[in-house]
């Protein structure tokens, strides 16, 4: 500390130097607090999943536990057919409802990019499910698909469906189900992000092409669209990451049944260690997620170049 | 369309003819949409959006057993028997001490984090970007057990104080992010200007840039809260007492009950949303601006 004031001292022009004393310790202390939060309640969990990923730890049967060795990973790659089940089921699960998001995302933002009447109630009311939780997307569509008083009585009433099934106990139409639920809330979220980036678009450009005589669909696709490119690829890859996470909406909607036909890997993950007490094997499952998601963050970082403009 | 290309590239002097008939020109090459092309996916996609919010008004509305489509008579008995009975006053009262204390504390590590991020140069800057960005990616849900096991050993289970420091923990790295981005848009020379006049750098950030960042800061605190109030499993896990509930776990409580009464899970999801749509109508005209400066520019 005396060695720092000794350097910074003598050299010190009275006004500056003096506003911005110990600028050495200054940028430490100011991200000590989050970098001490992020170490114990981030970093330190991480290793301790590592760690107990290579032991047997069950704290209702202690009499096993101990060092494991590769025993958890063998036995979820060779004989464990549930964690290639929900494997499966969180790549599907990612693909299709992202794919889907992105799509339907990009489409709503166009739409509301364009001036119309009532567009910012438009875009108001079409937003609104963004801020609506997993939990309570979850009740409401619980609501919705109750095979008593939901709308499903009232498709079946159309000739959609029939009477008395809940399309949340079907293992034929869980699936869908699950994804139109959470397209609700998943669309808006995407169509802001472009939006964000589709109002910067320059206007010359779309006037250029139009005097070359380009049609819309080519302006889309030769001007909207590279322009688009990095926001959709960012979006995108936060979204499959919070996706392949998030366990909120699946666990509460339909608890990753019925007969496990919903279960993600990180439920899988979740029920191992919280209902089974599994914890040395979940912690395994974990580690396997955790490299699949290092594997997505690399590719992200690649593709969105991030930091490049930081120095 | 070809004829019409030629007053633009043509030299400066005769560009004062063509330049009355730009406008509606411009007009054209954007807005030539056909309406029904805005209005109909549009109102497709607006009745997708609001049946859902439709039908939890109708059943928090109308009296139980009933199957009419408009909420009448009308009746506020699910509201009182879910705030009461289902103890989601209690809930309530969890919640928001859970998402204020959420906001404030993101709020203010992530100020001090991101002002070094944004003015310093430091050497381990670049490294604990990268690390900030790898957070995005280790999974809350999948540290669960060992997240349990530090609260068991600082004998914090069951305190709302655990809940507080995970979803703080999760919500720092973008809000650090956010913010440095939101402080690099306020001119450096501003503080200098400052620190000329007798301020030190703390009082120059509190009286230049505080004030300037407010928005940004409404936006961050408001995720954060937002956050806090939505986010269902560190509650789930690490509260155990119901009296320490939060209203994401007491709408599961509703939803995983042998008979679920509808009435009153409606009731408790709209006591749920309240505060989010309060929040997100303060805040919406900082959203698209606050996402755009920070999050996808980097």
């Amino acid at each position: 500390m005396a060695q720092a004031a000794a350097v910074a001292k003598p050299p010190a022009p009275p006004g500056r130097r003096r506003a911005s004393a110990t600028p050495r310790r200054l940028p430490y202390l100011l991200i000590a607090p989050a970098a001490l939060l992020m170490l114990g309640f981030i970093a330190y969990p991480v290793v301790s999943v590592f760690y107990y990923s290579l032991q047997n730890y069950n704290p209702t049967k202690p009499w096993r536990n101990g060092y494991a060795g590769f025993d958890n990973f063998v036995h979820a790659f060779t004989s464990d057919p549930q964690f290639w089940g929900t494997l499966t089921f969180s790549a599907k699960w990612v693909v299709v409802e992202v794919g889907l998001q992105l799509l339907f995302g990009l489409a709503l933002a166009l739409i509301v990019n364009q001036t119309f009447v009532g567009r910012a109630v438009g875009r108001a009311l079409v937003f609104s499910p963004w801020a609506v939780s997993g939990v309570l997307t979850s009740a409401i569509w619980v609501l919705l698909y109750n095979s008593q008083t939901g709308i499903t009585r009232y498709l079946a009433d159309m000739g959609i469906g029939s009477y008395g099934t809940s399309w949340l106990s079907d293992t034929a139409t869980v699936f869908p189900a699950a994804i139109v639920a959470d397209l609700w809330r998943g669309v808006p979220f995407f169509a802001i992000l472009i939006l964000a980036d589709l109002q910067s678009v320059s206007r010359d450009l779309y006037e250029a092409a139009e005097v070359d005589g380009a049609t819309r669909l080519q302006q889309f696709w030769h001007i909207t669209l590279p322009h688009l490119k990095d926001a959709i690829v960012l979006s995108t890859l936060l979204r499959a990451v919070w996706e392949f996470n998030n366990v909120d909406l699946l666990y509460t909607l339909t608890g990753g049944g019925p007969a496990g036909e919903t279960t993600t890997l990180p439920l899988y993950i979740a029920n191992t260690s919280v209902d089974a007490h599994n914890f040395g094997y979940a912690s395994a499952l974990t580690t396997v997620a955790f490299v699949i998601l290092l594997f997505c963050s690399i590719v992200y970082l690649r593709l969105s170049k991030f930091g490049g403009g930081n120095k | 369309m070809i004829t019409k290309e030629a007053p633009q590239v043509a030299p400066a002097p005769v560009r004062a003819v063509p330049e009355p008939p730009r406008p509606a020109e411009r007009r054209r090459a954007w807005d030539e949409v056909p309406r029904w092309q805005i209005y109909l996916p549009l109102s497709i996609y607006l009745v997708f959006t609001l049946i859902p919010f439709y039908w939890i008004l109708l059943f928090a509305l109308r009296p139980a057993g009933s199957t009419s489509l408009v909420p009448w008579p009308m009746t506020f008995d699910h509201f009182g028997k879910v705030w009461n009975e289902r103890s989601f006053g209690v809930y309530f009262q969890n919640s928001v001490l859970v998402g204020i204390a959420t906001l404030v504390m993101t709020t203010v590590v992530a100020l001090a984090g991101g002002y070094a991020l944004a003015r310093f140069d430091f050497k381990i800057k670049r490294g604990f970007m990268l690390a900030l960005l790898c957070t995005q990616f280790v999974p809350g849900a999948l540290l669960l057990v060992p997240l349990f096991e530090i609260f068991a050993n600082l004998r914090m289970i069951n305190s709302l104080a655990s809940v507080v420091i995970a979803e703080t923990v999760f919500q720092l790295p973008l809000s650090m992010i956010l913010i440095s981005g939101f402080i690099r848009n306020v001119p450096y020379s501003l503080e200098e200007a400052a620190w000329v006049d007798g301020c030190n750098r703390f009082t120059s950030f509190r009286i230049v840039v505080l004030p300037l960042l407010r928005p940004g800061l409404i936006a961050v605190g408001s995720f954060a809260f937002v956050h806090a109030w939505n986010h269902f499993l560190f509650a789930l896990m690490f509260l155990s007492d119901q009296g320490k509930q939060t209203i994401p776990v007491g709408l599961n409580t509703l939803m995983s009950a042998d008979s679920v009464d509808l009435g009153a899970l409606a009731a408790g999801g709209i006591i749920a949303a309240v505060p989010v749509v309060i929040v997100f109508a303060f805040i919406q005209k900082w959203l698209i601006t606050g996402f755009s400066a920070g999050a996808v520019k980097g």
